[in-house]
């Protein structure tokens, strides 16, 4: 291993935020989750936004999430994290409120609160993790589960007649008049890495000026759930998802 | 060439090897050595990084921190032995 260096010559370039704990993550080798942790805790860092930032913590894989952000954290019911968004964000208007869920939460027991929420135009951000399985309870098939998809639910892939098409929400709920800017990421690249952490500053600026609701979603990889390596899920990710959930912004706010 | 360097946090990295696909000078690689909770990780196999962040921005778990030649030593033309 090659482990001498001069540090005087040197200078840093890239360093953990400091509002992200020591504690170590819980998430899978390889798992979306902990980058996009990552991402909103520089872009608070980066605001200097630490005491004025209320995060709500989905139930699913990023249930554990409070322990890793340094900021206010409420922990939301099953679904509900865009509800409870509403409620802080209402009695504090002057604090920075994201609510961060992943698909089996906002997409199908969380339905009516994300459209509601969305619909409201409630000045919040909010963020969704789409890797097409339900995680945390053993990869079973959620709304956004491609048609011919195995998971533990439907073992021989998802099927029209049984289980109806995959939920296109993202492009559902931007057709509502509350939703501000509304955008897709993913996170298997660098360069995309790069794309979602300008996307998460400008959804906080946009709150800051209340616009309305932002909504990002991006697309992740369940190496555990899917049942591959992280390399291959990441491979798979880019030949099968991002065909279905294509990447790039879905509504633009109108310059005037 | 801009020269750089990576310090890898041991007991962080799982070894999920999204690092080393996402190194454009292919100078990452895995440990023969395993830290406490059982993982392979992530190190230098080669000396030429040149400090570009692509392997810190993929981390899953932030165990990466990235150092780069000062742009002082570069006017200078100073070496920089990494």
């Amino acid at each position: 291993m090659i482990n001498k260096c001069e540090i005087e010559d040197l200078e840093l370039v890239y360093e953990k935020p400091k509002t992200l704990t020591d504690t170590p993550m819980h998430y899978c080798p390889g798992c979306g989750h902990g980058v996009i942790n990552k991402l909103i805790m520089e872009v608070i860092d980066e605001l200097k936004i630490q005491d004025k930032t209320v995060g709500v913590a989905p139930v699913g894989c990023a249930v554990f999430e409070y322990r890793y952000m340094d900021i206010d954290m409420i922990e939301a019911p099953h679904g509900r994290a865009s509800a409870v968004a509403t409620g802080v964000k209402r009695v504090n208007p002057d604090k920075y409120v994201f609510s961060y869920q992943g698909d089996g939460d906002l997409a199908a027991i969380g339905t009516s609160e994300t459209i509601h929420t969305v619909n409201r135009g409630e000045n919040i951000l909010m963020l969704f993790i789409n890797n097409a399985i339900y995680g945390m309870t053993g990869g079973q098939m959620a709304p956004t589960t491609l048609i011919g998809q195995k998971t533990s639910t439907s073992p021989f892939g998802r099927s029209v007649k049984n289980n109806g098409f995959p939920l296109n929400i993202t492009e559902l709920i931007s057709k509502l008049d509350g939703a501000f800017y509304v955008t897709r990421h993913s996170v298997h690249k660098p360069n995309s890495v790069r794309k979602l952490k300008k996307a998460i500053q400008k959804s906080f600026e946009y709150q800051k000026e209340n616009k309305g609701t932002c909504f990002i979603e991006v697309i992740s990889n369940c190496p555990a759930g899917w049942g591959m390596t992280p390399l291959k899920s990441n491979e798979w990710l880019e030949e099968n998802l991002i065909p279905k959930y294509p990447l790039g912004d879905i509504k633009v706010p109108t310059k005037n | 060439m801009i020269r750089g360097t990576i310090k890898v946090d041991t007991e962080i990295c799982k070894g999920c090897e999204l690092c080393i696909t996402a190194c454009p000078q292919k100078s990452l690689g895995l440990s023969n050595n395993i830290n406490s909770h059982g993982f392979k990780y992530v190190e230098l196999i080669q000396d030429n990084c040149t400090g570009c962040i692509n392997c810190a921005l993929v981390c899953p778990d932030s165990a990466i921190t990235v150092y780069r030649q000062s742009k002082n030593s570069i006017k200078q033309n100073k070496k920089v032995t990494v």
